[in-house]
């Protein structure tokens, strides 16, 4: 139950954040993209605030054992660039490029924006989900 | 480009949030803040009918949902969304983003934010190439062929 409350509010944090930076509006999101059109720089100060604050928390907490609520901190251990990431990330961004969402403002659609939701957010799922079964890791 | 400072300010704001959702998660939770895992963790979960970790994702991607609604409708008062664009788009984007971050591990806040903030060397890649392939496609759909708004 505390699990979910924290999690809960974390979440709202984040997702305000994306909202306050127009990060869930993708015509913003295309605007940054489109670096030959009328360039929106707002993504790429998002992403700026976020890295300070990010950078500088994991920096402070990287000799903690544990979490608050107990558990393990856990990191990503690969450090091996190999072709499944690449490729992945290459795909990925060409979604991206092609609807304006990420995963994130993707899901926040879900209630910004239902009617384009509807059709990215299953579309995602399933992507996934093939991609899961097609290319097992 | 035409982005007012207000707006530019109160980005870099919500950047500051989202790193401090980052944090929060993880120091409290111990866990990275990537959406497309908090998702797959849900997906193969339910599917494999394991719960142990599905309700403080769920839990974190309502607060996600619920925060985006929240600031849109009470902070900017319900700004215009985005209308009649092609519904193929939506669908062809949303299979590349969901296959995509499966296969590369992560996506904007997993690679973007939280592993370039740690300096990995595969965030730092994977969030080149995904940034590198979305420009090429805007500029393709948007000017070269002119297909996408």
């Amino acid at each position: 139950m505390i699990r979910s409350s924290t999690a809960l509010g974390i979440g709202s944090v984040f997702g305000a954040g994306l909202a306050a930076g127009g990060m869930t509006d993708p015509r913003i999101v295309l605007g940054f993209l489109d670096v030959t059109g009328a360039w929106d720089p707002r993504l790429l100060l998002v992403m700026s605030g976020a890295l300070l604050v990010s950078a500088l928390g994991f920096r402070l907490t990287r000799r903690r054992g544990h979490s608050f609520l107990g558990g393990q901190l856990q990191l990503p251990t690969l450090h091996q660039l190999d072709p499944r990431l690449i490729g992945g990330a290459a795909l990925f961004g060409v979604g991206w490029g092609v609807a304006g969402y990420c995963p994130g403002p993707g899901l926040a659609a879900l209630a910004i924006n239902p009617l384009e939701a509807l059709l990215f957010v299953p579309a995602m799922l399933a992507g996934s989900w093939l991609a899961k079964r097609l290319a097992p890791g | 480009m035409n982005v007012g400072l207000q707006a530019l300010a109160v980005a870099l704001g919500g950047g500051l949030a989202i790193g401090t959702a980052v944090v929060l998660l993880f120091v409290v939770h111990g866990r990275v803040f990537g959406v497309s895992g908090l998702a797959n963790g849900i997906l193969d979960g339910l599917s494999a009918r394991r719960r142990d970790d599905l309700d403080w994702r769920v839990a974190t991607l309502i607060g996600l949902v619920l925060g985006a609604l929240v600031w849109t409708l009470v902070i900017q008062g319900s700004p215009a969304p985005r209308s009649g664009f092609p519904g193929w788009a939506l669908v062809v984007g949303g299979l590349l983003v969901g296959a995509g971050t499966r296969l590369g591990s992560g996506c904007t806040s997993g690679h973007g934010v939280c592993g370039v903030a740690r300096l990995s060397p595969r965030s730092i890649a994977a969030t080149a190439t995904f940034m590198a392939t979305g420009i090429i496609t805007v500029y393709l759909l948007r000017h070269a062929l002119a297909v996408l708004p």
